[in-house]
């Protein structure tokens, strides 16, 4: 029954004393795209980065593909696990980031067999016949040997994105993906992400472009306060919102 | 209002737009006359250094490459390859050591550094010279008095070039922990995000991720080490091993021609710091590789959080 890609329970974190994420639940269907939207502080990042556990869950539940996020469960009890242990599990997430992260010391090739080479252990001659098909497919097939800080944003961007793919995930994370964007580089990231989607990827995306949620995915969903206020298709959440915090965003948002 | 804006395009049009007017650089008078006082000044310190019989110009090319000095030299390039490796490979792990989240081996880091950068580096020579003083047998064993095995007498196992060695490397791993830890707080935070997202362990990230990130950051302190540690090693003549300084100060001691041979000592220290100098660019173009390549389009990251 729970073949969802991602399934929160009561998913709370606190930084301090100062409690991020109360109990937020969600479900994230395989093959569909979730946009995460909300006013900054809402807590949206921090529930995106606790999926691949780049945060720690301090109590409720996160699966991702049926496993347990950071946890082993036994005897009723859930056990930390160890950083290794960790390590394996995100292989399951890939995730781009606001500010792209590139390592600016690899060029563009280098960057995206990285992981695959020496995490994974694969041939460096599949991964690199991989990794320019990838690079073919994010429209920069001639951009291999070039390093990040040579190319713009948006470009570094579609570089971020061929890296995660390269590891071949199950579910693409997207922490505000063009929020550090010139406007006119926008579209090119998004449009990837469309293509992304429409060959089926799981997708969880935290965006502030509401175009692209009502466009591309098939949830919504608005937190606000560490808790998920609203969630559902974008026609209802987005064209008739019921709920009056929902409402209020959108009116300044749009 | 009104009036001045008129005035201003008034001026504007005199200006002759389109047209290229010659160009009459600015002058620079007292430049040139510094310049040339500078430079008088320079040929008269020179002609008095070659003139002034006093240096002994002969005795210095004379035992320029006499044996034992090159031998001198050649022991002070092994002090320092020694020295500078052992410090660098512990500074490494003394550094990783203080960015541990176990506050135990954090705080041995810092004692270590603490002791070593806070004591002088020729007392802590002596004070391995005289290590058989406190330890007069080397053993390996249980602590608090259980079985052992003994090596031998320190004073056999510690020679005056191990006591060197010892000191150099040691005191050398201190400053090096330091400005690595700079080093790899340099690199941002983000780097760990993205390293982490793609399933790399640890250890991983920091030999694939942070670490070759840190070197740009690390590599120009790490040449001024390795030069004052290059001159540093003269201190172990105290320990009379015959390194470069050493050596000039035997000849000397019998010939008397005591500026003559400090000369020869510091030409070869500075033929050996110039061409570590070089070689510490080659290596900093290196490591630079994708920062300095000039930006196409500089990105603008809005702290946007949420």
């Amino acid at each position: 029954m729970n073949t969802a890609m991602v399934e929160a329970q009561g998913v709370r974190k606190s930084f301090g004393s100062t409690e991020i994420l109360k109990g937020v639940d969600l479900r994230v269907e395989r093959g569909s795209v979730t946009c995460l939207i909300g006013p900054s502080g809402s807590g949206k990042t921090t529930f995106l980065r606790c999926i691949n556990h780049l945060e720690k869950v301090d109590s409720g539940r996160l699966y991702v593909d049926e496993h347990l996020v950071g946890y082993t469960e036994r005897n009723g009890r859930l056990y930390e696990m160890k950083e290794r242990q960790t390590a394996r599990s995100r292989l399951n997430a890939g995730m781009v980031f606001q500010r792209f992260n590139l390592f600016p010391h690899m060029t563009v090739l280098e960057n995206i067999v990285e992981a695959p080479i020496h995490v994974l252990g694969r041939p460096r001659n599949d991964v690199t016949a991989e990794a320019q098909t990838l690079l073919d497919r994010v429209g920069l097939g001639n951009r291999g040997h070039s390093y990040p800080q040579e190319l713009s944003g948006g470009q570094q961007q579609r570089i971020a994105i061929a890296r995660a793919l390269a590891m071949k995930p199950k579910l693409m994370l997207f922490d505000e993906p063009t929020s550090a964007l010139d406007p006119e580089l926008v579209g090119e990231v998004l449009d990837v992400m469309k293509s992304l989607a429409e060959a089926g990827m799981t997708m969880v995306v935290v965006t502030h472009e509401l175009g692209f949620a009502r466009q591309v995915s098939d949830q919504v969903v608005f937190m606000d306060q560490g808790v998920v206020v609203e969630s559902g298709p974008p026609s209802e959440v987005l064209g008739s919102p019921q709920h009056e915090r929902t409402r209020a965003f959108l009116s300044k948002v749009l | 209002m009104q009036q001045s804006f008129i005035h201003d395009t008034g001026q504007a049009a005199t200006a002759a737009p389109g047209e290229s007017a010659p160009v009459v650089p600015l002058r620079h008078p007292v430049r040139l006359a510094i310049a040339v006082v500078l430079i008088l000044v320079a040929l008269s310190a020179a002609w008095d250094v070659a003139a002034n019989q006093s240096y002994h110009w002969d005795v210095v090319i004379s035992y320029l490459f006499a044996p034992q000095i090159l031998a001198g030299a050649g022991l002070t390039i092994v002090l320092t390859v020694v020295s500078m490796t052992v410090g660098i490979a512990m500074g490494t792990v003394l550094a990783v050591m203080r960015l541990s989240a176990n506050p135990i081996v954090s705080s041995i880091s810092r004692a270590y550094i603490w002791f070593f950068r806070g004591t002088p580096l020729l007392v802590q020579l002596i004070f391995w010279y005289n290590i058989a003083a406190l330890y007069p047998v080397i053993a390996f064993g249980l602590p608090f008095g259980g079985p052992s095995m003994v090596l031998g007498s320190a004073n056999v196992l510690i020679s005056p070039l191990g006591a060197a060695l010892l000191g150099l490397s040691l005191n050398e791993a201190a400053y090096m922990a330091e400005i690595i830890r700079g080093g790899i707080g340099s690199v941002d935070k983000g780097q760990y995000d993205a390293a982490r997202a793609l399933g790399m362990s640890p250890a991983k990230l920091m030999n694939r991720v942070i670490l070759p990130q840190a070197m740009r950051v690390v590599l120009p302190p790490t040449g001024n080490q390795v030069i004052s540690m290059l001159k540093g090693t003269s201190l172990v003549s105290v320990l009379a091993i015959s390194d470069l300084l050493y050596s000039a100060q035997i000849i000397y001691a019998a010939n008397y021609q005591t500026i003559p041979l400090l000369i020869v000592a510091s030409l070869w220290y500075l033929l050996m710091t110039t061409i570590l100098s070089f070689f510490q660019t080659k290596l900093e173009r290196r490591y630079g590789r994708g920062f300095d390549a000039a930006p196409r389009r500089t990105r603008q990251p809005k702290t946007r959080t949420a």
